[in-house]
């Protein structure tokens, strides 16, 4: 019988505290940890370090005032290109950047989850990223080439947050839709580890659910799990549902108090609540409209 | 034939010859000039839905999360068009923010994959408003490199006036050719450094009536590319 690792919301927040480095799953504005997200606005947690391929993560925490700084290779909506609190709090200098290529990102993970110290890489060379991170190095290889590389330094992470399809009560957790990013990687970095998912099953249905190759983290890389549906919200989390393209936008486009009023004041079971009804206001809308 | 579409051929020539090579592409008219190409010269050309799925004439052919992308990338088969809010005259292009890097004056996506792509393997750039904004004397912030800086191979700059390369001996930008009703004038006016003009410019090529047709009712029936 395996540990039954299920927790609430509020428990997952309780590890976060002040000044740690959190890692964020998925990717723009695909399945992020959101439900995970609001909590820990709500929280008001200070001085976080992110690790994410940015969106709205990004963007919600920094607006709430919880960020210190970010590491990640760009912050973006997907549909809406440029986040407009990352963008804000960066032209007003209360926000630092750790600015790394993509793939300089997945190497530092690959590294922290390797227990590597660094990874060569070739990403980097040339370009500004040495410049606005003047703690990174080159190496040279020790072979006969010489080729001189970045030595990407891992990426160690505190916690990490990531949000999955299907997950059993132990940690096991399967993505569905087309791509499982880097969520693995989040978890193997991290020293503790939570998995928000939209179904929690049994492990028997959870192996039903779909192909081995399909099951991403096992009980080894998970600490904790939450059942969230629609916790992913409003990044898509596909094939469950898709983004929420209107209420993404807004999210970019509103005063951020009534945002904040609106949809972040209570719990997230409030947030999901007027998330549809707001959505019902949307559909009147359109059907008057559309006559 | 309108300019989008003499753009959609100017970006699909980019990836002539390349082989079996990822196209990524930013933006509408570079991935119609992809699908163009796998359509027609470049047969062996992998195009993705710009998520996870390879298509092969919009029918799925294979899978490419962003992991195997990153292989991809460090591998060297792949060739992007990037976009690019600023861009020098040896190729260096910034996305991730203008004004100084610590204190943005505006802030925009990030480095992303540009320094990794620039140089691993082939970039071009499209550039849908040529303007002196976008092609400066220097870059804020090099996110691709250039020429001069180690990039790999900058091949081509489309833009909505010109194809642009970097056949020079210093490897520096130089104006291959303008679309028709476009003026070698007009382009060094919208140009903010000195390009390398060659004593002839010739008028970039004209869609065949293949390619038209491949467009206009097969590729962007409701024609998204003229807006």
């Amino acid at each position: 019988m395996a540990v039954d690792k299920r927790m609430t919301i509020a428990e997952v927040v309780d590890e976060i505290r002040d000044g740690m480095t959190v890692g964020i799953g998925g990717w723009g504005s695909r399945r992020k940890p959101m439900a995970l997200v609001r909590a820990i606005a709500r929280a008001r947690r200070r001085n976080l370090t992110l690790v994410t391929y940015g969106g709205p993560d990004v963007g919600l925490l920094v607006a709430e005032g919880c960020v210190e700084r970010v590491v990640t290779g760009f912050v973006s909506l997907d549909s809406i290109p440029l986040e407009p609190h990352f963008r804000r709090a960066r032209s007003a200098g209360t926000l630092l950047l750790t600015e790394y290529d993509e793939g300089m990102l997945y190497w530092g993970l690959l590294a922290a989850a390797n227990r590597l110290p660094f990874l060569p890489i070739r990403a980097g060379l040339g370009s500004d990223v040495m410049r606005v991170n003047p703690d990174l190095r080159t190496v040279h290889s020790p072979y006969l080439d010489g080729t001189e590389l970045v030595a990407m330094p891992a990426v160690n992470i505190d916690v990490s947050l990531v949000h999955l399809n299907r997950v059993d009560a132990g940690g096991n957790g399967r993505y569905l839709g087309p791509d499982p990013y880097f969520d693995d990687l989040f978890c193997l970095a991290a020293k503790r580890r939570f998995v928000s998912c939209e179904r929690l099953l049994s492990t028997e249905e959870l192996i039903g659910s779909g192909p081995p190759q399909t099951l991403l983290t096992n009980r080894s890389m998970v600490d904790g799990v939450v059942e969230t549906p629609h916790g992913a919200h409003f990044t898509s989390c596909v094939p469950d549902y898709g983004r929420d393209e209107e209420f993404q936008r807004e999210y970019a486009t509103a005063d951020w108090n009534t945002f904040r009023a609106r949809y972040l004041d209570g719990d997230e079971d409030d947030y999901q609540k007027a998330v549809a009804r707001w959505r019902g206001t949307m559909d009147d809308y359109q059907k008057a409209v559309a006559g | 034939m309108t300019r989008a579409e003499t753009c959609v051929v100017a970006c699909a020539e980019a990836w002539r010859g390349d082989g079996a090579v990822l196209a990524g592409t930013a933006g509408l008219i570079p991935q119609l000039g992809a699908r163009l190409a796998q359509l027609t010269f470049a047969p062996e050309l992998l195009v993705t839905d710009g998520e996870a799925t390879l298509l092969r004439d919009g029918e799925v052919e294979g899978w490419l999360p962003y992991r195997a992308v990153f292989a991809m990338v460090a591998a060297g088969t792949r060739h992007v068009m990037m976009g690019a809010s600023q861009l020098d005259r040896f190729g260096n292009q910034n996305i991730s923010c203008v004004g100084p890097w610590e204190r943005p004056t505006s802030q925009l996506l990030g480095v992303r994959g540009a320094p990794g792509n620039t140089i691993n393997h082939t970039t071009s750039y499209w550039v849908p408003r040529h303007s002196p904004r976008v092609f400066v004397e220097r870059v804020d912030m090099v996110s691709g490199i250039g020429h001069d800086r180690g990039a790999h191979e900058i091949r081509r700059v489309i833009t909505n006036l010109a194809v642009l390369d970097f056949e020079t001996p210093d490897r520096s930008m130089r104006l291959r050719s303008v679309h028709p009703g476009v003026t070698v004038g007009e382009v060094i006016a919208a140009t903010g450094f000195a390009l390398t003009i060659p004593d002839e410019v010739p008028p970039t090529r004209e869609p065949s009536d293949e390619e038209l047709k491949l467009i206009r009712e097969h590729l962007d029936p409701h024609g998204l590319r003229e807006t």
